[in-house]
């Protein structure tokens, strides 16, 4: 599960970047997306894979703490995961007012001369 | 206790009245005047109070605690000499703010020049009772900032802005230079208090760091009081109004860097490299300052340059550094504020009722304006070192030190003369200013028809020229215990005696002071024509350009450096700056990890699991298939982006995290929906773009698919290697052992996110509230592509009757009954369910899955759904959202409920926990956390159905252009105007890209 898990997170990566570094704004927000899942999964995985061991606590009575998935990770990715639409969502705005501005969807806001 | 207080209050008043005068009106001008006289009166009242205290050399001293790990604390230090400095500070700044009165014309804002003269004059009042000296650059920096405010209030004009960049860049940079010579002060002594480093002189004259410190000192002071070479920038200065002049130049700004000197002389003094460099720093720009001033033309300048002058005479007494001479240079300090601030106030009388400041056309002033005339004459023979005024005392002690102080170099052997020569200028200057302003024939071509000032114009002059002459009859009866305990609070025991008498027989000094008189009157009648018509400095002098040098030099750093290095490095095309971020961020970390052990992986086919091998076999291909079709297929790639999301949903499911599996699942389909909306504003791409297939494209996707697949090799090498090995002890432990002991909640997820760091999601929420309300108002003026603003074709595919309100009404079939009918009526109905689902997730959170981000998220899609279902003018009508309203009222309660543990005492947004048992329901988790979740849920909801419905309306704006262009198309005059105004627009909107 670790091989594949990080096989995913290195595609995820790696299609992102590609992506954040070609010339057409939505394949840049497309990429940035990607990049955040497989950035949002690797913060993830550094809290290492359990599986049925969800963080919900006991009442009382004494916590072994390694019966339970870590939920600092977790909690830092809920954030992220917000955040992360927010950042999607106002890079969205920029690139339609980019276009309807310059005429074109190109990063630059202009084509590259041949 | 009540003088620790004053203390305090002479500190924080003026800024408080800083902050009261800018919120007053524009027109207000009597009020400012009011509120910066009381503070101005206030701070001389507990002057008075506290004088008692300082008289024999004691301190009073109150200190706040600030970072005490670092040494820094907020002290506040007062003795006799820093009481003296602020009697100049608060007395000048009294008549300063009665005089601008009359001087500003009523078109000029007072809040701003109330304002900024007020927290001027707090920062100055700041260095001089600073107890811990990082604390005093801090208010030495801040006088800068508000310095250059003044010189440039009168913005409009560029002399003003250019002045005032030049004593910011030059002061500033000083101040830097005086913030590292503190540091190392600090660290060679340390302690950064002053009363530790006042007694640590013998340690840091022996110390290594030394001439370090030394030398940064003297940067800092030397800028800041307009010594060679950095004194261009005062001459600059002067396009200040006039009030700032008086007061910058002589009682408060140029003379923080002399008070520093003299301040720091105990602990810095007495060695050869003092003497070499402040001392002769101090006589050249003595000697130059008063050159220079004796041919300048303008009224201001001259009086510019002979501050300048008198300066250095104060430097070179500190470089001698004798008691006597500190004696001197303090007493020259109050004597040169006390004449200064009335010659400046008199030169802007002139310049007030004249309209010009050139000494070549005023002339013959004392016939229109005999008090000025007399008050300007009395103040500038003061400034010459006339007998029986004030400024001649002081001056008399230089002479006396530069002829009676050894120390057998032959710059000491050369100081009478020197001193004597300068002297004879400055008389010549004095001579100058009266003689070519207020003698002659009266001057008939100028701009004005001179008269006398208002009254409360000239009394602030009047009560500064009748110090000058009672000082000079009466020194030791009037300030002669003022003095005595500057003196001791610099000098301590080794303070030495001096009589302040006028009369000490016919020595040497007084023979140098009749010698300069003599010179100097000679020097002015033979040479008064050629002055004029010289050109502001005699030959030599005139190459001393340290203005050119400044402006060259920041023309070179500031722009052709930078516009050098842009072109040779840097690119303004996006693609390349982020390859390079790239590149960088990918060597940096493998330059950090090269040759790690620990990342070696291991264990490479333990726990393989088919079904998780097969989910992710899809999200590869999602991942990939996406990144190959977003340029032409973009449809295609959002929805293999969605199939992405969905298997890292599942990730999260698989392993333990419900929390983040629902939070995913629900961001998914709303982040799915915003892009499908921004892709109706995209151009259509069903033609390749050309150039995509030649060689230098296929290049750049070629070498840019090597980063992309190096960075995700490396990405995933770190996350094998960090999966396979055991984690060892961590933070997470304390947070699962006291989830439920601490925050009452068994979820450990969402008790950390909204009690043990709630502060963190506090923040996070404003971000996404402000990000919500960035992208509304970027819609708002935004304009469609022109080929976007037709209808898409999906609407157009089926002939559909119109959408009309009166159709409706009548129970006539209307395009929504038609488009999308079954999906519709569906949405409609889930909207009740999804307000459910989103209630169940909210009030579960805190034990279970769920919390306020889940449930917001699924309420805005249930809102969502509506618009999907119907049209916006549908269900706006029917619900009202004010997504603004829920996101302040959900901030306001996130901050009220973290508040609310003010009132039982404990910091802020502590929390408690209970649970209420519920009818129907059952106990439900009643902690505060909760409350701030509702917080949270109501931000969400705001933020996520802001920026949705921005969008959305988008189609309506592009209904009104349309509907625009068919009025163009029945009326072809008024649309040919219409084009032509649009050319433009856009042709102003490229000007502006």
């Amino acid at each position: 599960m670790e091989l594949t898990l990080s096989l995913g997170i290195g595609v995820l990566v790696g299609s992102g970047v590609w992506l954040a570094l070609r010339p057409r704004t939505f394949q840049v927000i497309v990429g940035l997306c990607l990049l955040s899942y497989g950035v949002n999964l690797f913060i993830f995985a550094m809290g290492r894979l359990v599986t049925g061991a969800a963080p919900i606590m006991p009442k009382g009575g004494f916590v072994n703490p390694d019966r339970y998935a870590d939920p600092v990770p977790q909690a830092l990715v809920l954030t992220a995961i917000v955040i992360g639409f927010a950042t999607t969502a106002l890079f969205l705005v920029v690139i339609m007012a980019s276009r309807g501005l310059t005429g074109t969807d190109h990063v630059d806001g202009k084509e590259r001369e041949q | 206790m009540l003088a620790e207080n004053l203390l305090l209050l002479l500190a924080v008043l003026p800024f408080i009245g800083a902050v009261s005068a800018v919120t007053m009106p524009v027109s207000a001008r009597n009020a400012e005047v009011a509120l910066a006289g009381s503070v101005m009166v206030a701070g001389l009242l507990a002057l008075a109070v506290l004088f008692q205290d300082v008289t024999a050399g004691q301190v009073v001293s109150r200190s706040l605690s600030w970072a005490p790990s670092l040494g820094l604390d907020v002290t506040l230090r007062l003795d006799g000499f820093s009481w003296l400095m602020l009697l100049l500070v608060y007395g000048i700044g009294l008549l300063v703010v009665i005089y601008a009165r009359y001087y500003l014309a009523p078109s000029d804002p007072v809040p701003r020049f109330y304002g900024f003269l007020l927290a001027f004059a707090g920062s100055m009042v700041g260095v001089l009772i600073a107890g811990n000296i990082i604390l005093m650059v801090v208010f030495w920096e801040l006088t800068s900032l508000f310095s250059f405010l003044l010189i440039g209030y009168w913005h409009q004009n560029a002399g003003a802005r250019d002045g005032a960049r030049t004593a910011l860049v030059v002061t500033a940079a000083g101040g830097i230079a005086l913030l590292a010579a503190m540091i190392l002060l600090g660290q060679a002594v340390g302690s950064y208090q002053l009363d530790d480093v006042l007694r640590a002189g013998d340690l840091v004259r022996g110390h290594p760091w030394y001439l370090w410190i030394l030398g940064l000192f003297l940067l800092g002071a030397f800028t800041k009081s307009a010594q060679f070479p950095f004194h261009f920038w005062l001459p600059n200065a002067m396009a200040a109004p006039t009030p700032v002049s008086a007061y910058l130049h002589s009682a408060t700004m140029v003379k923080a860097g002399v008070f520093l000197l003299v301040r720091f002389s105990p602990v810095l003094g007495a060695t050869d490299a003092w003497f070499w460099v402040v001392a002769g720093t101090g006589m050249v720009t003595l000697v130059i300052g008063a050159v220079i001033a004796t041919w300048r033309n303008d009224l201001k300048g001259l009086l510019a340059y002979s501050t300048i002058s008198h300066l250095g005479l104060i430097t070179a007494l500190v470089g001698m550094g004798s008691g006597t001479a500190i004696v001197a240079a303090i007493f020259h300090i109050m004597n040169h504020a006390v004449f200064k601030a009335s010659l400046f106030m008199g030169a802007g009388i002139i310049d007030h009722e004249t309209g010009t400041r050139d000494l070549r056309k005023l002339s013959g002033l004392r016939h229109a304006m005999p008090r000025t005339a007399l008050l300007a004459i009395v103040a500038a023979a003061a400034m010459a070192g006339v007998p029986l005024l004030n400024g001649f005392l002081s001056k008399e002690m230089f002479f006396a030190e530069a002829a009676d102080w050894h120390n057998g170099t032959w710059l000491d052997r050369w100081l009478p003369y020197i001193a004597t020569f300068a002297s004879v200028f400055s008389v010549a200057y004095s001579l100058r200013f009266i003689a070519a302003v207020f003698f002659g024939p009266l001057a008939t071509d100028l701009p004005k028809e001179p008269h006398e000032p208002p009254v409360w114009m000239r009394r602030p002059v009047e009560l500064l020229v009748a110090i000058v002459l009672l000082v000079g009859f009466w020194p030791e009866a009037l300030i002669g215990a003022i003095l005595q305990s500057g003196v001791l609070a610099v000098l301590g025991d080794t303070a030495p005696r001096y009589s302040l008498a006028l009369w000490h027989g016919f020595n040497t000094p007084l023979k140098m002071s009749l010698t300069a008189l003599v010179l100097g009157a000679l020097f002015y009648f033979l040479f008064s024509r050629r002055l004029s018509q010289a050109n502001e400095a005699p030959g030599f002098l005139s190459l001393l350009r340290g203005q050119q040098i400044f402006d060259r030099l920041m023309l070179v750093v500031t722009r052709k450096w930078p516009v050098f290095l842009s072109r040779v490095t840097g690119s303004n095309r996006l693609q390349v700056q982020l390859r390079l971020v790239v590149l960088l961020s990918l060597s940096a970390a493998a330059w950090a990890l090269w040759g790690a052990g620990r990342l070696v992986p291991r264990g490479l086919w333990d726990r393989m699991d088919p079904g998780f091998a097969l989910l992710w076999l899809a999200g590869i291909a999602c991942a990939i298939g996406a990144a190959a079709l977003a340029k032409y297929h973009r449809f295609a790639a959002l929805a293999l982006l969605g199939g992405a999301g969905l298997v890292t949903a599942m990730t999260f499911a698989w392993f333990s995290a419900p929390d983040l599996a629902v939070t995913q699942l629900l961001v998914e389909i709303i982040t799915t929906v915003l892009l499908l909306l921004g892709l109706r504003w995209l151009p259509k791409r069903l033609q390749e773009i050309e150039g995509d297939k030649r060689l230098p494209a296929r290049t750049r996707r070629a070498i840019d698919l090597v980063i992309a697949a190096a960075c995700g090799a490396g990405v995933a090498a770190i996350a094998f290697a960090v999966m396979t090995v055991p984690p060892g002890l961590s933070i997470g432990d304390w947070f699962r052992r006291n989830a439920y002991a601490e925050g009452g909640g068994t979820n450990a997820v969402n008790v950390i996110l909204v009690d043990f760091r709630a502060f963190d999601t506090m923040g996070e929420i404003t971000v996404l509230g402000i990000v919500a309300l960035t992208c509304y108002a970027l819609l708002r003026r935004f304009r469609p592509a022109p080929e976007s603003v037709a209808q898409p074709s999906q609407q157009t595919f089926n002939e559909l009757p119109p959408l009309d309100p009166g159709r409706e009404a009548a129970a006539e079939p209307t395009r929504r009954d038609q488009m999308m009918m079954i999906p519709a009526i569906i949405m409609q109905w889930m909207f009740p369910v999804s307000v459910a689902i989103a209630a169940y997730l909210f009030l579960r959170g805190h034990d279970l899955p769920g919390g306020g981000f889940a449930a917001g998220v699924a309420f805005a899609i249930g809102l969502l759904l509506q618009y999907l279902a119907t049209d916006v003018r549908w269900i706006e009508s029917r619900i009202t959202i004010l997504p603004v309203r829920w996101i302040g009222l959900g901030l306001m309660i996130a901050a009220g409920t973290g508040m609310g543990a003010f009132l039982f005492g404990y910091p802020f947004l502590t929390a408690h926990a209970q649970y209420v048992e519920l009818p129907l329901i059952g106990p439900v988790p009643a902690a505060t956390a909760m409350v701030f979740d509702l917080g949270v849920f109501a931000v969400v909801v705001g933020s996520t159905v802001l920026m949705q419905i921005a969008i959305a309306h988008q189609s309506l704006r592009s209904a009104r252009l349309r509907a625009r262009e068919a009025a163009d198309a029945a009326d072809p005059v008024a649309a040919a105007e219409e084009r032509e105004n649009r050319i433009e627009e856009q042709a102003h909107q490229q000007e502006g890209a």
